[in-house]
């Protein structure tokens, strides 16, 4: 066969044995060319992704963004003096920004929500959170529900919610149980133990064993959810990282010190230099993995196929369904269609 | 020069909007490091594979025009699929799914077959059928994406990527019937057409062959699927691949010796038309496009272009709008809110007309109950007034009667009186007939005295 597709494809030389239905392959037929054509495709449209920090101010949260991404997506609000004000309620900010690597284009947002628990009186500061969470899926539903449909919807649902718990030591905070409890219904939310460089090994521990009790306690389901688990494979990963390793205990930086010859991120302190990507320093490296390297696209799937899903069969059933259509329905159809 | 020119390019401001423009105005950030999302087609990839993949073709064509066998020498396996016969009274689809994989590749293969196309004598009815399957399937995604409780994820596609038409070669040009079948698909699913059974067909008549079918096809406006050519990858591929449009193959489920292999073939007197020699037939143009290089393109395709056409007009079709009455754009729900007020209202207005109705009916039964009362009591009153009368009558009657009876009484009693008076004693006292009564009284009068005069008068 003469080479028409300019890919380094390897036929098998001996053809593979065939499960399924009548189905008895002889030779190569190039099924398996639909991972490449796919592949192309999406690297083609580009991805967009949608992060959401939260947390009290001074916790690190735009430098971790930082060092995630490896580059100044959130400006920092670096020594913030008195005369700047808090702001009176929690604000939210996205800030977007297309980055490439290996020929993959990300639209990146980052939504930061300064404000978060700084009052004195926090009663229902998730609210807005709440609120503009839903309102990306509004969005994202009206644009759905158009007769002439956008090619590609633009996607600004918040995939995923790095909320920062204050590494006390002890438990958690009422307001940290009070917000994961409300958002952990809407948005995957991923639990970090911010600024874990003031706790020693045993500390980090400790609290990481009590914080997960705490959740458990508290009924709050945090990503990866355990009902969403696909297969064996999924449930054994997961669980594992569910178990072991969340919350990760994290530390950020974007200054790069140079330790044993290379350079490396980290923060320089009179006893010595903590490397955020140490794993022994703390698990920075894990939580990056976790969320680009592996459940990046879990991500949003577990957002586009539950929760946005569930949004909008809540708002299509407050509506009283969609309009009647004609006459054929099937036994299982559940809506008042 | 040229270098000059690239030095100009780096520093005009110009460019970075171009680039933002790309962006939808988002600024590029540029890494520091090795962040690795670059992973992220991998996993998507992964999580498709887990998934597996739906494909599902459409092969139209005459009885015998080499459809079965095309499919089992396309995906080199045998699909049962039993021969039809040419008597068939109507177009029927069958439709068969199998499941095939390759490396971890897991393909859901569904083959839709139409079963009699163009044996009948009258085929005005032949692509119908067809074309109703396909809005059919397409209908069935609808329904599910409409659903409040949905599960679009895990949702077995069974919406048509590609239609495989089958031209007879006959040498000269499409038939009617392939023109009117085209036309009336080719806004609804992708169309290869495709010359089966080419090798009875010479070189150089094909060659005329194809252009004049592709010249038909362009003059009456039929849009048939064309290869993508935006990726520079696999452009150039595809624009070649266009230009061989239709592929006129051979198919077979024979194998034949040729040197030291076994190859697809089929075995003639003069020859062997070996399947996968380019020289020979299409066949392996066709197998590329359509399975290495295009599969992909075919469904995403079939996705954004055709679902979302047949799902424009069939909302616009139930009513509704995405603009409003006064130009401003309305949400599915402001147009479901309308709706369903509009029949709130309907419902109303007929439920209105219908009291409307009831309240009338009952009216004129009422004058008509009312008019036969009155009916029955005039009926009532004139018997009533009948019954007096004979009342009178009788009471007349009886009064006549009662007097005769009463003058009878006072005759008996003058009789009696008379024959108790001593004067006369005749042997004429013998009562015979009141004649002789009377005549005996008279008598009585000559004979007697002058007093007896007054009872002669009473008598």
């Amino acid at each position: 066969m003469s080479e028409l597709v300019p890919e380094p494809r390897q036929k098998p030389v001996v053809p593979m044995k065939p499960v399924g239905i009548n189905a008895n392959l002889l030779g190569y037929i190039g099924i398996d060319t639909i991972i490449e054509q796919m592949r192309k495709k999406t690297m083609k449209t580009g991805f967009d992704f949608n992060i959401m920090v939260v947390g009290q101010s001074g916790l690190g949260k735009s430098t971790l963004v930082n060092t995630l991404f490896k580059s100044q997506v959130s400006r920092k609000s670096s020594g913030w003096n008195r005369e700047e004000k808090i702001p009176k309620t929690v604000e939210i900010k996205a800030i977007g920004h297309v980055i490439e690597e290996g020929g993959v284009k990300m639209k990146l947002t980052v939504i930061d929500t300064p404000g978060f628990g700084d009052q004195i009186n926090n009663e229902n500061c998730w609210e807005p959170i709440e609120k503009y969470i839903n309102e990306q899926y509004e969005k994202f539903l009206k644009e759905e529900v158009n007769i002439a449909r956008k090619k590609r919807i633009p996607d600004t649902r918040v995939h995923c919610c790095l909320y920062f718990i204050s590494p006390t030591g002890h438990s958690l905070r009422p307001l940290d149980l009070e917000f994961m409890k409300h958002l952990s219904k809407v948005v995957n939310i991923i639990p970090v133990i911010a600024k874990a460089d003031t706790m020693t090994l045993e500390e980090k521990t400790e609290f990481k064993q009590r914080v997960r009790k705490e959740l458990e306690v508290n009924g709050i389901e945090f990503y990866p959810q355990k009902e969403f688990d696909e297969d064996l494979e999924d449930k054994t990963e997961n669980d594992k990282i569910r178990q072991e390793s969340m919350p990760f205990a994290v530390v950020g930086s974007d200054k790069e010190y140079q330790v044993n010859g290379k350079r490396v991120l980290g923060r320089k302190t009179p006893w010595g230099i903590i490397e955020v990507e140490n794993l022994t320093h703390c698990e920075f490296a894990l939580l990056r993995d976790f969320v680009i390297r592996t459940h990046l696209q879990d991500l949003k799937e577990v957002t586009h196929n539950i929760h946005y899903e569930t949004y909008r069969a809540k708002r299509l059933n407050d509506n009283g369904g969609l309009p009647p259509m004609t006459v054929e329905t099937e036994e299982n159809h559940e809506s008042n269609l | 020069c040229m270098h000059e020119v690239k030095m100009i390019r780096l520093f005009l401001p110009k460019d970075r909007d171009e680039e933002n423009c790309k962006n939808d105005g988002y600024r590029t950030l540029p890494l520091s490091g090795h962040v690795g999302f670059g992973s992220l087609p991998d996993q998507l990839v992964k999580k498709s594979i887990k998934q597996g993949f739906c494909f599902n073709i459409l092969c139209i064509g005459e009885t015998g025009s080499g459809k079965s066998t095309l499919i089992n020498s396309l995906f080199n396996t045998t699909f049962d699929d039993p021969v039809s016969s040419h008597f068939l009274p109507s177009v029927k689809l069958r439709a068969q799914t199998y499941e095939l994989q390759e490396a971890n590749v897991l393909l859901k293969l569904t083959i839709v077959n139409t079963v009699g196309f163009g044996d009948q004598i009258n085929k005005e009815n032949s692509y119908q059928p067809i074309v109703d399957y396909i809005d059919a399937q397409f209908e069935a995604y609808l329904q599910e994406e409409l659903k409040i409780k949905r599960s679009l994820f895990s949702y077995h596609d069974t919406r048509i990527h590609v239609c495989l038409y089958f031209i007879s070669p006959t040498g000269h040009s499409l038939k009617t019937l392939d023109l009117l079948a085209m036309k009336s698909l080719d806004s609804k699913v992708n169309i290869i057409p495709i010359i089966g059974k080419a090798d009875s067909i010479s070189k150089t008549e094909l060659q005329k062959f194809k252009n004049k079918i592709m010249s038909e096809l362009v003059s009456n406006g039929v849009q048939i699927y064309q290869f993508p050519t935006d990726d520079e990858t696999i452009s150039k591929i595809n624009t070649i691949m266009n230009g061989h449009l239709p592929f006129a193959v051979v198919g077979s489920t024979e194998e034949v010796r040729i040197g030291n292999k076994m190859v697809r073939a089929r075995q003639y007197p003069w020859g062997i038309v070996q399947v996968e020699n380019e020289n020979h037939c299409d066949f392996v143009k066709l197998r590329e496009m359509l399975i290495c290089t295009n599969m992909e393109d075919l469904r995403e395709q079939t996705h954004a272009r055709h679902y979302e056409l047949y799902r424009r007009c069939r909302l616009e079709e139930m009513g509704f709008r995405d603009i409003g009455p006064e130009n401003k754009p309305v949400s599915l729900q402001e147009a479901y809110e309308a709706k369903r007020h509009e029949f709130y209202l309907e419902l109303q207005r007929k439920e209105e007309e219908m009291r409307q109705q009831f309240v009338q009916r009952v009216k004129e039964k009422e004058a008509i109950l009312k008019e036969a009362e009155q009916k029955v009591h005039a009926k009532f009153e004139e018997r009533m007034l009948a019954l007096q009368e004979v009342k009178l009558k009788l009471e007349k009657k009886k009064k006549v009667l009662e007097d005769e009876i009463a003058m009878f009484v006072e005759k008996k009693a003058n009789a009696e009186v008379l024959q108790s008076q001593p004067s006369v004693s005749t042997p004429l006292l013998s009562l015979k007939k009141d004649k002789d009564r009377k005549k005996y009284v008279l008598m009585l009068v000559i004979r007697g005295s002058k007093k007896k005069f007054l009872h002669i008068s009473l008598l």
